[in-house]
């Protein structure tokens, strides 16, 4: 197709008719829920989180009615103890975290200028499982039953069966769920970024946001596994009495402030970052100008990013660690300013050589930098061990964290919430409303946080219930619970001004004349997303490129017609985003809901102690997962290549590392890794609390002869499946079946020998840490053997039906990366049970 | 300009991978730092003060990051498309790449320094 056939409105108006069926979401009651566009599970998941963050609100504000004043009774202890504990873990775990994914799903595709995500039915589990697991978690104070450990559950409290209740399981299993859905959002957002770019858009023209997303996409990689490490650790613990943390059995509950605070304080700029990021999307706008040091935000988010990493400890500076390691932290918890400080400079700076227009977003924006500011500056105060030593478990550490959280995170999302409202419903707020709303707010969070700061220093510690009249802190207190009744008021005014939007007139197309390929959106929304994907040419092509919107309208650049009737994106290459294919979608589905709710049955019967259809569910969920893989994934194209415009022809299969199913894979299996680094660093800590470790009396098991066999024959499978990669690429199915069926054999053995060591030497997990540990090792590798086995069997059975062939071979490349970390974790999980307590 | 007369840094491919090499380095140097303090606090109780063991890896994590920062300088300064250096093109793409990586390399820089400074001033495990 040339240019020139776009000239044809009869033409035009057919492939519009084409992309509109194709894209039409299903209508009809329960039809609906099944949809997987981008749009649809965006909206889904922002009013879910939205609606979460009302509830945690609604929380505070019963905290704070009770603190008001001295000596109060509206809440007992028990009742203060599950209402902080939810507020901390509904915030954080079920606002947000997942708004930052809501948001971004929604707006990642129309800023890359892709039809939709790779992986639009993971979204749509992602969703699920997060409802799922939220409603789960917060229903549980309904009845008396909520986790009340504080948000961060430290043990021995949490653990012990006999001080906290069901609320304990609720809390580790509920949101061990939601933490997949974590992962899985990661893994689309990080392949969305890398490989859905429009044609033309190399890393140096990206938005700035898809930046940040790369960046915490890939924290969240990182941080998320060791908690679910530390989940995994903590239910044995409280499930079966394998004593990680009973310090009287060889455990120790320090091990959980490691894993957990690994995965805590990356999290705080896992929240954060998304939020600045909408900065860098609306400062450009409203200074009507490129934004300045564009690689200056990128230092920003990937310093960021590596120093938060290592800041863990300064939770941990009052737990009597040594000094020395105490330094460490600090040191890091210092540089951090410096990335942080840099990206508010580049938005000051941009402003100050802009032409300003004062919108509602733009105030929001630089009241929450204000409100930011004073919590980083706590923040470098409370990162001194000294200081903090004073300050530690007070108000004064409630304040600043809430000064972060709301400057950081809350109150950058209202300004994104006024700046995209347009984009998302083809409407503008009202800036009455907006303002009104800003400055309640803003007030009412100084008035409720400041007043903590002092409450703090002069002695009130975090999570008391009530306090005596003698402190001399009931007037702090009621500033407090006012402020926090004025911050109400205003999200009360937003609530408002959201639920006469339905009323208001339809604002015209890019309301704020931004520049950014966004806001091509149309106020009468398509659901195709982007009528032709765009060659970009510059950072901010509705400005810089000539007819730019004309020209995407007209569908004259890519990929404008939907000739087979299937959903279709282009998937580029990762540094310059030149086209590689394309790539079919998944369409409406009710795959994803059921794979989320089978699953959702293993985490939520297993706290009730229900293990028989616990295991029936995780059948199902295993038997929804293959089912959803056998009929939508490397499907085998009914031709090998489609024109997208402007002669360009793309091919309709991609396997290997330029494919986005590879991508997951890897993505997925860092994650796996990190969470299995996570188990190891269980072990050598241990090591480093006992004078001998292993314990004299338990130095020879598990011996090395079981391990080191199961390693041998792990090895073997993953050397099988690389062969029988290779030998199927150059067309020798038949050989590669029968390396497949080895594989399988090896994979299917590795089980029972991984397990038999540690069983015929008789090893009790309940007695120690030590054989605990050392279980749950071979337990994670056994399982990833039989994944492996069942991988295989898989691969198999797709070449048998024909459905993976020499030029057609995604399964056997991505399994092959599967067993690359699989041959990985049992070198190190054998290497360490089997041959290190010969030299500890 | 041809690939033949460019010099051997200046040919070196640029990745997203090479972005990250400084704060890796200062990930690895941080780590390096804490599990050794701790395994000898914990194993010994007892850290030897300003040890060569330390130094020689601080010395060899910043030397890395000065290498990583002085060709992402020099790449900064190839020559080719006009300034403001923000478009489509290969040059600017490598410019952009090679200044976020000099920019990183800064920071790393300061930050081993600062992961340097608690065995200096402390330097034993109480």
């Amino acid at each position: 197709m040339s240019l020139h056939d776009q000239d044809d409105p009869a033409l035009r108006a057919a492939q519009e008719q084409r992309l509109r069926e194709v894209w039409a979401p299903p209508k009809g009651l329960f039809l609906r829920w099944t949809d997987t566009n981008n749009n649809q599970v965006g909206n889904w998941y922002v009013l879910t989180a939205f609606a979460f963050m009302l509830f945690a609100g609604v929380l505070a504000l019963i905290m704070r009615t009770q603190l008001a004043v001295p000596d109060n009774d509206l809440v007992g202890p028990g009742t203060f103890n599950q209402l902080f504990t939810l507020h901390g873990s509904v915030m954080m775990f079920l606002f947000a975290v997942p708004m930052f994914e809501a948001v971004s799903i929604i707006l990642l595709p129309q800023l890359l200028g892709a039809r939709d995500l790779p992986f639009p039915r993971l979204s749509a589990f992602g969703y699920w499982s997060f409802l799922l697991g939220g409603v789960f978690v917060s229903g549980s104070i309904f009845f008396d039953a909520a986790p009340d450990g504080g948000w961060f559950m430290y043990p021995p409290l949490t653990t012990r069966t006999d001080l906290s209740g069901l609320g304990a399981d609720i809390w580790m299993l509920g949101l061990s769920f939601i933490e997949v859905s974590s992962v899985a959002a990661a893994v689309e957002l990080i392949v969305g970024v890398l490989k859905c770019r429009p044609p033309g858009m190399r890393l140096n023209l990206m938005p700035l946001y898809a930046w940040y997303i790369l960046v915490v996409a890939v924290m969240i990689l990182f941080a998320f596994p060791p908690l679910i490490a530390g989940d995994v650790l903590f239910e044995m613990e409280r499930l079966l009495d394998w004593p990680f943390f009973d310090a009287s059995r060889g455990g120790d509950p320090l091990l959980w402030q490691h894993l957990f605070w690994i995965f805590g304080h990356p999290e705080v700029y896992i929240v954060f970052l998304p939020s600045i990021a909408l900065f860098a999307m609306l400062v450009p706008t409203f200074a009507r100008r490129h934004l300045l040091g564009y690689p200056w935000i990128v230092l920003a988010a990937v310093g960021t990013a590596f120093l938060s990493f290592g800041l863990w400890v300064h939770h941990m500076f009052a737990t009597g660690l040594p000094k020395i390691s105490l330094g460490f932290f600090s040191a890091a918890s210092e540089a951090v300013a410096i990335p942080t400080a840099v990206q508010i400079f580049v938005f000051i700076v941009t402003l100050w050589a802009g032409r300003v227009v004062w919108s509602t977003p733009l105030l929001y924006a630089t009241g929450s930098l204000a409100i930011f500011v004073i919590g980083g500056l706590t923040g470098v105060m409370v990162a001194l061990a000294p200081f903090d030593w004073q300050a530690h478990d007070t108000y004064f550490v409630v304040a600043h964290l809430h000064y972060v959280l709301i400057g950081g995170t809350l109150m950058p999302l209202f300004a994104g919430l006024y700046y995209y409202w347009p984009l998302v419903t083809g409407k503008k707020l009202s800036d009455r409303l907006g303002r009104t709303a800003f400055w309640l707010i803003f007030v009412g969070a100084n008035l409720c946080f400041f007043p903590m700061h002092l409450s703090g220093l002069e002695g009130m510690p975090r999570r008391v219930f009530t306090y005596p009249a003698d402190l001399g802190l009931g007037g702090l207190n009621l500033a407090s619970t006012i402020g926090s009744f004025v911050i109400a008021a205003g999200v009360a005014v937003i609530v408002l001004d959201l639920a006469r939007s339905p009323w208001r007139p339809r604002s015209p197309r890019n309301p704020w004349q931004a520049g950014t390929l966004e806001w091509l959106a149309h106020p009468e929304d398509e659901n195709w997303g982007i009528r032709s994907i765009p060659l970009i040419e510059s950072r901010y092509p509705i400005w810089d490129q000539e007819d730019f919107v004309r020209k995407v309208d007209e569908g004259r650049y890519f990929l404008p017609d939907a000739e087979e009737g299937r959903r279709e994106t282009i998937i580029t290459s990762v540094l310059d985003a030149r086209p590689v294919s394309v790539i079919r979608l998944g369409a409406p589905s009710w795959k994803p809901m059921l794979t989320a709710l089978a699953l959702g049955g293993v985490f939520i019967l297993t706290t009730y102690h229900l293990y028989w259809p616990a295991l029936l569910s995780g059948a199902a969920t295993l038997a929804m997962v293959l089912w959803w893989l056998w009929t939508g994934t490397a499907e085998i194209p009914e031709k090998p290549c489609k024109p997208i415009g402007h002669g360009m022809e793309l091919p309709l299969y991609i396997s290997g590392s330029a494919s986005p199913g590879w991508w997951a894979m890897f993505i997925t299996m860092m994650a796996d890794a990190t969470a299995f680094s996570g188990l190891v660093f269980g072990y050598f800590f241990f090591w480093t609390r006992h004078e001998a470790f292993p314990p004299p009396e338990m130095a020879s098991a598990p011996g090395m002869v079981w391990p080191l066999s199961a390693l041998a024959l792990g090895l073997a499978g993953w050397l099988a499946t690389i062969a029988a990669r290779e030998v199927h690429a150059r067309g020798g199915v038949g050989m590669a079946r029968i390396l497949l069926l080895f594989g399988l054999a090896t994979s299917i053995a590795g089980v029972p020998a991984g397990l038999s060591g540690p069983w015929f030497s008789g090893m009790d997990p309940t007695a120690h840490s030590y054989p605990a540990i050392v279980w749950t090792l071979a337990i994670w590798t056994c399982l990833h053997a039989a994944v492996a086995a069942i991988m295989l069997a898989y691969v198999l059975a797709r070449s048998l039906a024909g459905r993976m062939t020499p030029s057609h071979d995604a399964d056997i490349r991505n399994v092959a990366v599967y067993m690359h970390f699989f041959a990985l974790t049992a070198v190190v999980a054998y290497a360490t049970i089997g041959l290190f307590p010969e030299v500890a | 300009m041809s690939d033949k007369r460019r010099k051997w840094h200046e040919r070196l491919q640029v990745t997203l991978w090479t972005l990250i090499v400084p704060p890796t380095v200062w990930a690895v140097h941080f780590l390096f730092a804490y599990l050794w303090a701790a395994v000898s606090c914990a194993k010994t109780g007892f850290f030897a003060e300003f040890p060569t063991l330390f130094t020689a890896g601080t010395v060899l994590a910043l030397a890395t990051i000065s290498l990583s920062g002085w060709i992402a300088h020099r790449q900064t300064r190839l020559r080719g498309d006009p300034p403001p250096h923000e478009r489509g093109t290969d040059i600017d793409r490598l410019r952009f790449l090679a200044k976020s990586t000099l920019l990183l390399a800064g920071l790393s820089f300061v930050g081993v320094l600062f992961t340097a400074l608690p065995v200096v001033f402390i330097g034993d495990c109480r």
